[in-house]
């Protein structure tokens, strides 16, 4: 069957076509052309503020941008990083985890008691607490999934529960970094990478972006995740198994605050019950600082690895330029609701 | 029309006692439909008489309270639209049901992707996204459909009746028994519906049943074999172009005239 083309002179073959679309490329006005930009790159905008931000830092102060700080800097991000990728995947199907950082320490809480005081090996410590964040992400993923609970008010349940869980469990009590096996502080050690120094933490941290990276832009189940984020009805009739991928999305993010767990050990040195307290909003923060949207089906882990930088690089940065703490604060709030206009501005491509 | 005859069982697909309730809201009161192979057979009604829900309680979008569905004279039950697709359904629902952000390659695929050949594919799960773009542009020119040219596009950014072509060209290519599409014209232009009518004609001579529903008489008296005509639920009666005029139609349609007397 040939293609009917017959009086529409927008379908006169393919060259037509393109010039159409050249044409009306051209009579967008620029203004619009950056809408469009932002909208096909969400990590656009993440990626400008962080060069921006890290050349006028190095202007205030050129320490900032020596081997030294640029690898404090990415070390003390890793932790934030590294939940933020659980976050960002339930944040593209249009949820919220409140419960991130309280799961991680749960998780972390777990592994160090058992691979102290109960003497287990480094590696069946770090599977048992693996296997508790897990618990944690299906726990909420059936609240959300089963019980059709609104994923805020479910992780704001689970994140008092898994903290009184943990400070019951623990008494409160912090276990020192020497008590434990090697493998758990394993994620502290440093290489040198040039003049850089990088721990293994901060690999581990980089493998985790690429290989969930990998999953949602190359594989079906990402395709999934963006469908069911979009709009869950139509992912549902398209014949997508919605209440499944919504789990699964629950069960990764948990094993993703595993590791993170196990990266927080080596970075802090010692596994305390009232670290990471504001993660949940922290890992939050990075996600919207980079371009993923609130609302669902947009964003991705580039841009929050770009937003979880730009939060520490303002840290870094205000602190060696001599400006007080707070400003740091106001910074970090205004760009996120710079970042969240920026949103709801692309969003209007579609109309 | 009101009491459950016999299934139909040289029928594809056949439906007898179909009853879907809203809480208090009667979807559907008992409705009867048979659909032979080769067949195009057209629902229509007024708005809110039960045809979108009829076409989901066929296709795996709604449960049906009550009533049994067969295909090729065998039980089925659909528990989600993933069954009835696997069975050989294919749905144009009457919101699309595309995911706007994903292109017109990813949409055709949704839900069916194709994996890479090799270790690629097996172990990394990696998608076929070029292979399934030019498989999808393939289909869409053979299917006659010239409104979407480049399937690399997002849905998003297309006009309504493109995404109404994008819906129609996914039903079709992949239609294996039987194609439900559910208002399929309703935005689109003149040129653009008749496209869709000649592709409803190349779906029956390829031996498929297609249920059509539409609001334009025109269109139905052009395509249809039988003409299915849903009033308050329930079915008012099938009545078939040669039997009965378009004026007819609508009467029995609104209540008018009623075949029963
Ligand atoms: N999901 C739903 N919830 C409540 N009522 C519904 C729902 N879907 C359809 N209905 C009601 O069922 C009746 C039939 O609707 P529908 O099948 O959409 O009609 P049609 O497609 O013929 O216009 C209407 O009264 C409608 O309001
Ligand atoms: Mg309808």
């Amino acid at each position: 069957m040939t293609v009917t083309t017959e009086g529409s002179p927008a379908t006169n073959g393919a060259p037509a076509g393109r010039a159409a679309t050249e044409l009306a490329e051209r009579r967008r006005r620029p203004l619009q052309r950056v809408q469009h930009l932002l909208h096909a790159h969400p990590a656009v905008s993440p990626a400008i503020i962080l060069v921006i931000t890290c050349v006028v830092f190095t202007m205030l102060n050129p320490r900032f941008s020596e081997p030294g700080t640029v690898s404090l800097m990415v070390q003390q991000t890793a932790v934030v990083a590294a939940l933020a990728v659980g976050q960002t995947l339930i944040i593209l199907t249009a949820g919220i985890d409140l419960s991130v950082g309280a799961a991680a320490i749960l998780a972390m809480m777990v592994m160090a008691s058992y691979g102290s005081e109960h003497g287990l090996p480094g590696g069946a410590a770090l599977l048992l607490g693996l296997v508790v964040a897990i618990v944690a992400g299906a726990l909420n993923g059936a609240l959300v999934t089963r019980l059709k609970l609104p994923p805020f008010i479910v992780t704001l349940g689970t994140l008092s529960v898994f903290t009184a869980i943990t400070l019951i469990y623990t008494g409160g009590q912090s276990i020192q970094q020497i008590a434990m096996p090697d493998l758990l502080s394993w994620t502290g050690d440093t290489h040198a990478i040039g003049d850089f120094r990088v721990t293994n933490g901060v690999l581990l941290c980089v493998l985790l972006y690429l290989v969930v990276g990998f999953a949602l832009s190359q594989t079906a189940w990402g395709r999934h995740v963006y469908a069911v984020g979009d709009d869950p009805e139509a992912a549902r009739l398209a014949g997508i198994r919605t209440t499944r991928v919504l789990f699964s999305v629950y069960v990764v993010a948990g094993v993703v605050y595993g590791i993170a767990a196990w990266i927080l050990i080596g970075r802090a040195g010692a596994a305390s019950p009232n670290a990471i307290g504001d993660a949940n909003l922290e890992s939050i923060t990075a996600v919207v600082i980079g371009g993923t949207s609130l609302f669902g089906g947009r964003g991705g882990v580039v841009g929050t690895l770009l937003g979880a930088l730009i939060v520490q690089a303002f840290a870094l940065g205000l602190s060696l330029a001599g400006v007080d703490d707070q400003y740091r604060l106001l910074a970090v709030g205004i760009l996120v609701v710079a970042a969240v206009s920026v949103d709801q501005w692309i969003r209007k491509v579609r109309a | 029309m009101s009491e459950s005859s016999e299934h139909d069982d040289t029928a594809v697909l056949s439906a007898r006692g179909l009853v879907k309730t809203f809480g208090r809201v009667i979807g559907l009161d008992g409705v009867d439909l048979d659909l032979q192979r080769g067949e195009v057979l057209a629902v229509i009604g007024d708005n809110g008489a039960g045809k979108s829900t009829l076409i989901k309680t066929l296709t795996g979008a709604l449960v049906p309270d009550a009533g049994e569905i067969r295909m090729d004279g065998h039980p089925v039950s659909f528990k989600r639209p993933q069954d009835a697709r696997e069975a050989g359904i294919e749905t144009v629902y009457q919101t699309l049901a595309v995911a706007p952000a994903l292109d017109i390659a990813s949409n055709l695929y949704l839900a069916r992707e194709e994996r890479r050949p090799g270790p690629l594919g097996s172990v990394l799960r990696m998608l076929d996204k070029k292979g399934m773009r030019e498989r999808a542009q393939k289909s869409v020119s053979d299917l006659g459909i010239s409104t979407v040219q480049n399937m690399a596009v997002a849905v998003e950014s297309l006009s309504g009746g493109q995404r109404q072509a994008v819906a129609v060209a996914r039903a079709a290519a992949f239609g294996g028994k039987v194609v439900v599409l559910d208002e399929p014209t309703a935005a689109l232009g003149v040129k653009e519906s008749a496209q869709v009518l000649r592709l409803v004609e190349s779906l029956r001579e390829r031996g498929l049943g297609v249920i059509l529903i539409s609001h334009n008489m025109p269109h139905v008296w052009q395509v249809a074999d039988r003409i299915h005509v849903q009033r308050l639920g329930r079915c008012a009666g099938v009545i078939s172009p040669e039997s009965h005029s378009m004026t007819d139609g609508v009467a029995i349609m609104t209540g008018a005239l009623s075949l029963d007397a």
